[in-house]
Order: C-alpha cells, then structure tokens, then sequence
C-alpha cells in the first residue's frame, strides 16, 4: 500500500470526476480497515522528500483532519481514536513528523509543524510525549543546524503553544521556551526567517509566561528583545509581529507596563507616523488595547470597590493624552479615495478613527479640547481629505465625554453639519451623515430641559435629512441611521415625541421608497430603510400617529403578499425572497407591538385575520423550515388577539411543530418555544387540545444532544407557562416533566463552575427550573395542590443547592426565593414538613432582605410572609 | 487593505442590528409576561388595572362622609381572584372593585388595649379611593368604581419616564384620600408595592414599608410634567395619650374628617372590618350628623337601608342585619323594588335594643336614595349616629381607656421587674 498511496492521493486530486471519486474510495477504504496503517503511511508520505509536493499537502490534509474537527463532538471522537492505536506506530508517526522538520520543501515543514501541534494538543494534557519540547529545542539550539530547520522547530513550538493550555506544560519547559525563542529573536541570528519564526512563537507562547513577567529581570529582558525587533531593519513583517506582542502583552501584562510605557510610546509614535501600514496599524492597536484594557479595569475598580481588592490603574491613556492624540488626528488624514464605498475598511484613518473613539471613552471630557482646535482648522479647507479628517473627528469623540461637554459644540455644529450634507465630495457627505447619526445617538436628549434638537432647528433637519436619503447608497445608509437614533431619542419620552408627528408620514414615504431603490450597489441599504421604519414606528406618539401606521399596516401587508407572489427560480431568489420576507415581518411585529398596546388594539384586531394568512403564506414558502421573524411577529400578535387566537391554532400548529423541531437554526426552536408561552398567556386551557404534541416535542428537544444547549432554559419555563395556563389539566404531564426538571437540577449541581460561560448557562437552567415549578404551584393551587408534594421536596433541595452554590446571580436568586413563597403558597401547612430539620431558607431570606436589589428584596418580604403564614397555619 | 482585527469593530460600521433589538424586545416582553401571568396567580391584585373599559361618564359622587361609610353587601369576601376579575367588563368591573377596599367600622366603644395595639390618625376629608401605578400610567378608582384620574406620577411605573426601575408591568396600589382644596392624594393606606401584595402583611409592617418606599420614589414632591398630583403620607401616630392628642387637635395641611384606627395585627382585609375604627365628634370633623339628601341635618336620625324580598330592611354588613320593614302596600304605592336603597327616618322613641340587638321600630319611608349611592348603611354607623345624637362616645372616654389600660400596664411591667 505504501508504494499505491501516492498515486491515490495524487488520483484524489485529479480533475476527472470518475477517477478522483474511485481514489477517494480507496482512501476511504484504507482508512477504515487499517486506521493506524493509514495514518503512518501518510507521515511517511509528508516526510519523503522523493515524493510529490501534491501527494505530500494532501496527506497532511487527511492527517490533520484526522485529529481535529471544529465541531466538538467530532473532535472528541478523533481524540478517542488516536489514543487508541498503537503506541508504536503513534511512535513512528510521530518521528516522522519531527523527521519532515528537517526538509528541504517550505511546505512539508509548515504542514508537519502544523500536525506537529494537534498531536501535541490530544497527548500534552495526558501528560504523553514529554519529550517533544526537548527534541524541538534541541534542534532549535543546535549551533550549526541549517535555518529552515531552526525556523520550521521555532513555528512548531508556536503551533504548540497555541494549540495546548499553559497549565499543560511545566514551568521548566516554559522556560527552555522562551529562551530559545528569544534567542532566536536577537540581532545575534542571521537568518531574517528564523528571527520572524521566533517572534512569531513568542507571540504564542506569551500566555505561558506569566511567572517569567513576574521576574524584574526576566520581564526587562523579554521586553528589550521585543523592543529591538521592533526596530529590526530586516522587513516590515517582522515589526508588524513585534507590535503584535506589545498588543498582547498590554492586555496579559498591563500590571508591568508602567516601566517600559515612555519607551512603547516613542515606538508606536514612530511607527504610526513612519513605518508601513501594515506596522502602523498595529502599533495605533497597542493604544486601542490599552484605551481598552484601561476602561474594563475602570468598571473593575467601581464594581470591587467594597472588596477592598486593589485593581492596578495606571491611567495610561489619560498620561499619554496631549502627544497621543495629535498622533491619531494625523492618521485621519491618510484616507484612501473610494473608502466611503466600504465600511469595514481598515486603514490608518479608520483604525484611527476607531482608537480616538476607545480614548474618549476612557478619558471623557479632557479629549474635547485636544480635538476640537483640529476640527475648526481642518473643516473647512479645500482639500476634502481635511474637512472630512474633521468631521469623521468630531464624530468619534461624541461617545465619552458628558453630554453638558459636547451640547455646546452640537448645538453651534449643527448648521455647519447640515451645509455639508451638500458638501460637493461623497465622503464628506457620508462622514457628515454618520456624525449626525452619532449626535443624535449620543448627544440628543429630548427628555432634558434643553435638548440639542428643538422646535426651532427640527425642521431644517428634516428637511436635510429628507433630501440627503436619495443620496448615493452609501450616504443614503448614513442618513437611514440618522433617523433611526433621532427617533429613538422620543422613545418613552411621552408628549415629547410629538415633535416628530408632523414628519411621520414624509418619513415613512421616504423610507418606503428609499427601500425600493434600484440603485442599491450598497446591499445594507433596504435593510437599513426599513430597520429605521422601526425604530420611527416604536418611537412615535401614538395617539397621533394611529391611523398613519394603520396605513403603513396594510401597505407592508401588500408588500408580504408581494413578496410570496414573486417568481422564485435560483437558490439566490429564494435567500433575496426569504430576506426581504424577514424585514417586513418584522415591521409587522413592531406594528403590533405598538398599536396593540395602545388605543390602536382595535386596528390590530380588525387585520389580524389578513396578517395571519399572511404569515402562512410566508412559512409556505419553505418547505423545511420556518420563518423566525413571522414566529417573532405571531407571538406579538397572539398576545393582543388573546382568547381569540385559537381560531388559528388548528392552521398554524404545524408551523409551530415545525419551528419546535428545528434544531439546526437554534435561534428558530428558541423562538419558537417562547411563541408557546405567548400562546399559552392568550389562550389558557384552550391551548389544552395541542399540548400533547407540544409536550412531546419539548421533553424530546430537552434529551436531544444535537440542540444547542442555549434552547433549554427556555423550555423549563415554558413548561412553567403550560402548566399556569392549565391549572390542574397539567396533571398528565406531571410524571413527565417533574423528572426532566429533577434531573437537570441534579445536573447542575455537577457542572464545571470555573467557566463563566457554563456559569452563565447554568444559572439560566436555574431560572428556567425555577420558573418551570412556580408555574406549575401557581396551576395547581386552588384545585390539586397535594399532586405537588411528591415534588416540593426536591424543589426545596434544589433551592438549598443554589443557595449554598455562591455561584448564582440574583435573577436566580430572585427565581428560587419566589419559588419558595410559591411553595407555602399553594401548600399550605404541608410546607411544615419540608421545612423541618432546615433553616437555610431563613438565612436565604433574610440575606435577600439585605440585598440593595429591591425586588429582590421585596420578593423575599412576600415570601417570608406566605411561609410565617403556612407555618403558624 | 487587511480586513481589521477579529475583535476590533471600525468605529464607522453601523452598530445597530433591528433584528437583535426586535428579538430582545420579544424575549423581554416575553419575559415580564411570564411574571405578569406569574404575580396574578400569586394573588399580587395586580388585575386592578387591567378591567376593562372605563364608564363612559364619571357617577355623581358624594360627600366624603357617605362614601368612606362602613358598608358594602358584596364585601366580605375576600378570596378573590384577580385572573378572573381580569376578563370582568363593564359594571362587574365597579362591583368587583368596590369589594376591594377595606372599610372601617364605626367605633361604638372603645376596643381594649387601645394605645397597645392600635394607631391612630386623622383623617382627611374627601374622597377615598385606590390609586393604581403600572405601565407608565395613575389611575384613581373611587369605591364605586368608576375612574377620577388618569395622571402620570411619580409612583413606580406612574409615568412614561426613561427612569424605570424593575419591569413596568410590575403595579403600585395605594389606598387614598383625595382631598380637593390642594389637590392631594393623602396615602393612608399600602396595598401593594411594585408587584409585592401587601394584604398579607399586619398594618404595622404597611405604615412601616409606606413611610420608607413611598419617600423614595419622589411621590411627594410637587406635582410638574410628569406628576400631576402630589402624595402625602397622612402621619400616623401611636394610639397613646400623645398620639391620640396630637390626632386629635393637632394641626394638618387638610381639612380633618374625624379619627381612623388600625389594629397594629391586623392584615389588610377587603370589605368592613372592625380592626379598623372610624370615630368624630364636633372638634375634629365638620360632618359628624348625617346630611340628608338635600345637605341639611334633619331633625331626625334617617338611615339608608335596603329593601329585601321579605320586605325588611336590611344593612349592608355581611350577613345584613335587618332593622325593620315595610309593609307590602307601602312597597307597592311607593314603587319601590326589591335592591332599592330607601332612606328611612327613626322615631327616637321606638328605637330600643331588644335582646342585644337594636329594633328601629316604626320607620317613616322618606324616599329612595341618590342613584349614585351603591351601598345600604352599615349597623355600626347607624349606632354610631344614634348615639351621637343621644349619648356620644366623647374624646374623654378615649383618653379615659387609654389612661386605664395605661396604668394597668405599669402595674404588670414593674410586677415582671420585681419578679426578675
């Protein structure tokens, strides 16, 4: 076979179908009668210089794939089956990889290093292949080793870094590490490659060195390397990886910065102002890092404050300020022609842009007067890369400093603004236009007593905006986003936003017509109109406003109704159709959710039937899943039919089920188990004939592995919801869901608490058990309370396991101390028993009665109340 | 160019995303539902607000005095269910809510232990009713049912502000009396607070939790924009000689309507209780005697009573305790129907207690009462104005029970004292 694996890997890449699919064949076969013979077969493949370049990638191809899946479980499953072979032949393949180290071909050595590290990330943890960091720094060290070998060893010992966590290794080899690698850095080594490859594994091998930093002489000496390679005249490649490591290290390390910040300034000064971009944009990163690093430790400081924890605080960034930011206003300067065209560009204006944005928001107020004398210098001169450096300026400081700072200069900026919405230059005008979107995000307060828009300067903003929406794409998205947080501001401003109404209906026109633009080179556009339909929609005073978006209501049901007629040819078609269906069902459910909560209930009542055969029509699109934003937009819609809902259930039941099973969009079954709640709220016990389907599918989602785990808290609390809906019928699905609920409790109490992400799921799971038995105390408590007792019990133990778990937020908290109350509640005197040889719930009360979150706090009053009462009963 | 870093976002890239607010507005809405559909369950009254349409025109109101008056044939029951009283509609709504408020009988004597388990304070002239925050809006009820406001306030959830703390559906309903010439809800009672039903709770922990959340919330302060009428806390005092004094003639920002007493352990019980006390004499209330419909004091004691089957008249205690009767053919010439409230006038002279309980003896049919009136006298009020006209029960008798109970209690404490 050794001698036929060449030519069936080299068959598996030719061009001819017949022959590439039989080859694939032969491989598949090898591999599943002798795996461990196939995967050596294939290390000696990549290590044989003889053999073809081909033969050789493709081999490192099927190695790699063979040890390593993004998917989790398949991982798991490779991991297993490489622990399984054989030791020897692991052996074998394993110095033949190290052996590829040596080759000749850039290629072979890249791959094996790559695989190199897989291996290395299955056998370190196990504490297997102890020797590897020692045979890669032999070869590293060896004087007279040739480059590409030192080079391809230093890549490796990166790779591994990467790819194993810092507690797998031991601090000696942490050690030998770092001093090969930084060796390999100095001026000392000749080959510019083995200088690049070293600097690039201390990249990776950063995270390891904490006890190293920790040393004074370790530290300095560590940073003086990175410092000189920062200069290297060599390539630019190499200082772009040397300011990447000031970037990691300035978030590792921030603790040790302060000695070597006067040095990192010059450095990045330098860089930013004279070196290649590709440098200068990571040495403007390092101050994005720390703006950064600087305001989370500002929160720490504030949230550990009573903890008496010190937070180191250097204020860096407000140190550097009056140099670092004429540094940045430079950078605006070096825009490229056409950026405006694409918003994810990245060049030195628009990462400095971006930090000057970061350290406003770490410094505040003080930025202002540093910027603003650059703005009036610049925004009105000739060349239009000065005045849109001005303005795209002026736009990124208005996060940060307080508002009482940036009124002034809004209120006075404002014509100026609004002129050069006419600015002869497009990027001006799109620059102009997202500064005004920032103002309003940012700046426009209508609820204080002298917002920046007013009675008086309103209608020449509309007047501007209205005109600018038929812009050029890209200004048009800019102005869509004006409107969009001009709006917001009147949310919950009550009559305030009366001052909208007289643009409401122009607005919408726009809007509309702006979405149907032709033109749209720029795809987020239509989006963009009809989002900022919303938001004008959410944030309209709605006793004026009524019968305009009644008209709206019916204008975009036509626009669905469109939109299922359309003719659907290609796969294309299909995602444009499915697209354009989301955004207007989603106008819909916002039309919903504010007419039906207001005197426009009616409106809503009267086209609910034309809505809800639209929405079906919009799941008959599709054949196999379904629509999450017709879902979203039903659930509002049930919520104000109420009781009435049920004439649609028998239709749109087999949506829901098919929403219910779709494990594969996550986001869909999330959706769509909230829909039953909002179902289960309108109908109560009517909802009674589809339960046993909904039931069904929900216990079985809860055991199923593929869903993502996210969908699960969620389907707790809807069981909360069927039972409260109804009341004692929940009975025959007691024996059922009362175990899900035991089991996941006990799950929880076995789950890793050390990873804030599962902290986070599992105090969600809480709260949906919580939620699951308060809603089933509540139904069954004026009829079948004693069917609960078998249950209390575990309930109450579970409550006794959070509470001793000091893990949980207070949203769970808050959960298990209702549930508790519920206890007494719907059992009475029968919470004597539970409540015997324990008086966890007393401390658990009465530390809740101490918290500062009131309703925590309340709810802890109302349950010690339920359960004095029980007990005295 | 190099796209940017993975975590970087360029400072000029939309940030919004609609579809992520529209699925967290859904999961938020969702969510407060849940704990909406969650607190009614837990009997929390937070329906209160949601029944249905208001009356089209606001009934006739009547004085103070009349409409706090200890009465009510539908009270009484107090398991009431909030989920159902949500779906009633129209005037199911006025009788449903008209059970709700609990409602002082008249003091004929003085309970025991007075200054030790009792407050006292005085009361403000006007007209009672609830006032409930939620979802941004203030509605005041009057006993009846029908609505007197609908104002934003500075109650939790009172207004349509930005600053909402908790979930806005969460409610607030505070037991009142509004009191025109200032245009003040005086708070004399806490029922529930931010979702948390306080029925439960004995009055003393009510007056504690209204006196510390109510200053938090800025109720008090004067009405602006988005307060339109301001809330003060009526203060209460211990039923002591000072607290009694002080109640009593003390001076207060409002026109005083007599004394209410609550019983420190009592819970808040809809419907007439005797754990709470109404008591006034010339000193402290304008309005001691009953007014007939014209707004005179007749000369004789008239009461409102209403009209069985049987043909007796009965009060509106539960169970009603008949007074007396009338006769078919009086019922039949005067057109009277079986409901109807009548206002009858007592002859002193035929008025006797016979075996405990009071006979009126022969009634004089004056007419039937205003339309607006919803409820028959209670049997304590109605000895109560007997006795006023005859033999009152006087501040000194209060001052003498307290001063009594008073010196009992030193005896017994410096007994203890010894003994240890």
């Amino acid at each position: 076979m050794a001698m036929e694996i060449t030519q069936a890997l080299l068959a598996a890449q030719s061009p001819d179908t017949q022959t590439r699919t039989a080859a694939e064949a032969s491989l598949k076969q090898f591999q599943e009668q002798n795996l461990p013979q196939f995967l050596l077969s294939l290390s000696v493949e990549l290590s044989n210089d003889q053999k073809p370049p081909e033969s050789r990638r493709l081999a490192g191809i099927i190695l790699k794939n063979s040890l390593d899946a993004k998917d989790s479980a398949r991982k798991e499953y490779l991991t297993q089956q490489w622990v399984s072979v054989d030791p020897s032949i692991k052996f074998q393949i394993k110095e033949s990889l190290l052996r590829t180290l040596g080759s000749s071909v850039a290629e072979a050595r890249h791959t094996s290093s790559q695989v190199i590290a897989k291996v290395a990330s299955i056998e370190i943890p196990r504490k297997e292949w102890q020797d590897l960091i020692g045979k890669l720094l032999g070869n590293a060290t060896q004087t007279f080793a040739p480059g590409f070998l030192k080079q391809a060893t230093l890549e490796t010992l990166g790779y591994v870094c990467e790819e194993v966590a810092p507690q797998d290794l031991e601090q000696d080899q942490v050690n030998a590490i770092l001093t090969a690698v930084v060796q390999g850095m100095t001026s000392a080594e000749p080959n510019s490659d083995v200088r690049l490859a070293a600097i690039r594994a201390l990249y990776n091998a950063l995270d390891f060195a904490q006890q190293n930093f920790e040393n004074p002489v370790e530290r300095n000496f560590i940073m003086k390397v990175v410092c000189e390679t920062a200069v290297s005249k060599e390539s630019a490649e190499i200082r772009q990886a040397a300011f990447e490591c000031f970037v990691a290290i300035a978030s590792i390390y921030y603790d040790y910065l302060e000695p070597y910040m006067q040095t990192l300034f010059n450095l990045t000064a330098e860089a930013v102002r004279g070196d290649e971009e590709q440098v200068a944009l990571q040495a403007i990163e390092f101050w994005s890092t720390l703006a950064e690093e600087e305001m989370e430790r500002q929160d720490d400081c504030v949230a550990l404050d009573e903890l008496n924890s010190p937070v180191l605080h250097f204020h860096f960034i407000d140190k550097a300020l009056e140099s670092l930011v004429p540094m940045l206003l430079e950078t605006l300067l070096k825009q490229e022609e056409d950026q405006d065209q694409d918003d994810t560009v990245w060049n030195l204006s628009m990462a400095g842009g971006t930090c000057l944005g970061l350290v406003s928001k770490t410094v505040g107020d003080k930025v202002v007067p540093l910027v603003m004398p650059f703005v009036e210098r610049n925004i009105a001169k000739a060349d239009w890369h000065s005045r849109e450096a001005a303005t795209f300026a002026f736009g990124s400081i208005l996060e940060g400093p307080s508002v009482e700072k940036l009124s002034p200069l809004a209120r006075s900026g404002f014509e100026f603004l609004l002129s050069a919405m006419k600015d002869q230059n497009s990027h001006v005008r799109d620059t102009t236009a997202w500064t005004l979107g920032r103002l309003f995000e940012l700046v426009h307060r209508p609820a204080s007593g002298d917002p920046i828009v007013n009675e008086k300067n309103l209608p020449g903003i509309m007047t501007v905006l209205l005109e600018s929406i038929r812009d050029v794409p890209n200004v048009a998205e800019k102005v869509c986003g004006a409107l969009y947080f001009l709006a917001q501001g009147y949310e919950d401003a009550g009559p305030a936003s009366k001052a909208l109404t007289p643009y409401y209906e122009s607005v919408i026109a726009a809007l509309l017509s702006t979405a149907d633009r032709v033109d749209v080179s720029n795809v987020r556009l239509r989006a963009s109109a009809y989002e900022t339909l919303n938001e004008v929609v959410r944030c309209s005073y709605a006793p004026e406003t009524l019968n305009t978006t009644a008209q709206l209501l019916q204008e975009i049901i036509r626009r669905v109704i469109q939109t299922v007629e359309l003719q659907v040819v290609s796969s294309d078609d299909k995602e444009k159709q499915s697209d354009l269906q989301a955004l207007l069902c989603g106008v819909l459910q916002v039309i919903i959710q504010k007419l039906g909560s207001s005197e426009g209930k009616s409106v809503i009542l009267q086209a609910a039937d034309q809505m809800m055969m639209v929405f079906l029509r919009v799941f008959g699109c599709r054949s196999s899943t379904v629509h999450e934003e017709a879902m979203l937009a039903i659930g509002a819609l049930a919520y104000v039919t109420g009781a009435d809902f049920a004439k649609y259930m028998s239709e749109f039941y087999r949506f829901l089920e098919m929403g219910l099973t779709n494990f594969e969009e996550y986001q869909v079954c999330s959706i769509s188990v909230g829909v039953v709640g909002d179902i289960c709220r309108a109908l109560d016990d009517k909802i009674l004939p589809y339960c046993d389907g909904i039931m069904t599918i929900l216990l079985k989602d809860l055991s199923n592995a593929m869903l993502n785990r996210s969908v699960k808290p969620p389907i707790f609390s809807c069981f909360g919801d069927i039972a409260l809906a109804l009341g004692e019928k929940f009975d025959k699905y007691l024996p059922y869901a009362a175990p899900m609920m035991q089991s996941a409790s006990e799950m929880c109490m076995h789950l890793d608490t050390t990873d804030d992400d599962m902290v986070e799921y599992i105090n969600q799971m809480r709260r949906g058990i919580f939620e699951a038995y308060s809603g089933m105390l509540q139904g069954f408590k004026n009829s079948n309370s004693e069917i609960m007792i078998p249950y209390a019990r575990s309930l109450v133990q579970f409550i006794e396991a959070v509470f001793k778990d000091n893990s949980s937020d207070d949203l769970v908290t808050k959960a298990a101390v209702a549930a508790l109350g519920d206890v007494a509640d719907a059992l009475g005197g029968d919470v004597k028993v539970l409540l015997a040889n324990t008086s966890f719930y007393n401390e658990l009360l009465s530390e809740c009665l101490l918290s500062e979150d009131y309703t925590l706090k309340e709810t802890a009053e109302w349950a010690h109340t339920l359960i004095q009462h029980a007990l005295q009963s | 160019m190099a796209p940017p870093p993975d975590h970087r976002r360029p400072i000029k890239r939309a940030a919004i995303s609609d579809q992520q607010r529209r699925r967290e507005v859904a999961l938020r809405l969702q969510a407060d539902r849940r704990s909406d559909a969650q607190n009614r369950a837990r009997q929390l009254a937070s329906s209160v607000l949601s029944l249905g349409p208001e009356p089209e025109t606001e009934p006739e109101v009547e004085p103070e005095q009349e409409m706090s008056d200890a009465s009510g044939q539908l009270a009484g029951r107090t398991d009431l269910d909030p989920v159902r009283a949500a779906r009633l509609r129209g005037p199911e709504v006025r009788r449903w809510f008209a059970r709700q408020l609990m409602l002082p009988e008249w003091m004929v004597d003085v309970p025991p232990s007075l200054d030790r388990d009792w407050y006292v304070l005085p009361r403000p002239s006007g007209k009672r009713c609830f006032v409930v925050s939620s979802n941004g809006t203030t509605i005041s009820r009057l006993r009846n049912g029908s609505i007197l406001h609908r104002f934003p306030s500075n109650l939790p959830n009172g207004a349509r502000t930005k600053d909402v703390s908790g979930p806005a559906s969460s409610y607030s309903i505070l037991d009142c009396i509004f009191h025109e010439p200032d245009e003040t809800y005086y708070v004399i009672d806490m029922v529930c607070w931010r979702g948390y039903s306080l029925y439960d709770c004995t009055a003393e922990f009510r007056f504690f939790w209204l006196n510390s959340k109510l200053s938090e919330t800025g109720a008090s302060d004067p009405p602006s924009q988005y307060h339109r009428y301001r809330f003060n806390v009526v203060q209460i005092y211990e039923c002591n000689l000072a607290g009694l004094q002080a109640s009593y003639s003390g001076q207060v920002p409002y026109v005083k309507d007599g004394l209410l007493f609550f019983n420190k352990h009592a819970h808040y019980q809809a419907g007439n209780t005797p754990l709470a006390l109404v008591w006034k004499d010339n000193v402290c209330s304008q309005y001691v005697l009953d007014t007939d419909s014209k707004g005179q004091i007749p000369s004789q004691q008239q009461v409102v009573l209403e009209l069985q089957n049987d043909g007796n008249l009965t009060t509106s205690d539960d169970p009603p305790v008949a007074l007396g009767s009338l006769s078919r053919d009086l019922i039949a010439q005067s057109g009277l129907r079986v409901g109807n409230l009548v206002r009858v006038a007592i002859r002193d002279d035929y008025m006797r207690l016979v075996d405990g309980k009071l006979d009126l003896g022969k009634l004089q049919l004056v007419g039937k009462t205003n339309h607006s009136r919803a409820f028959a006298d209670t049997y304590s009020k109605v000895l109560f104005q007997h006795a006023a006209r005859h033999a009152p029960l006087r501040i000194e008798d209060l001052v003498a029970s307290i001063q009594s109970i008073s010196s009992t209690d030193k005896s017994q404490a410096s007994d203890v004292e010894m003994e240890g």
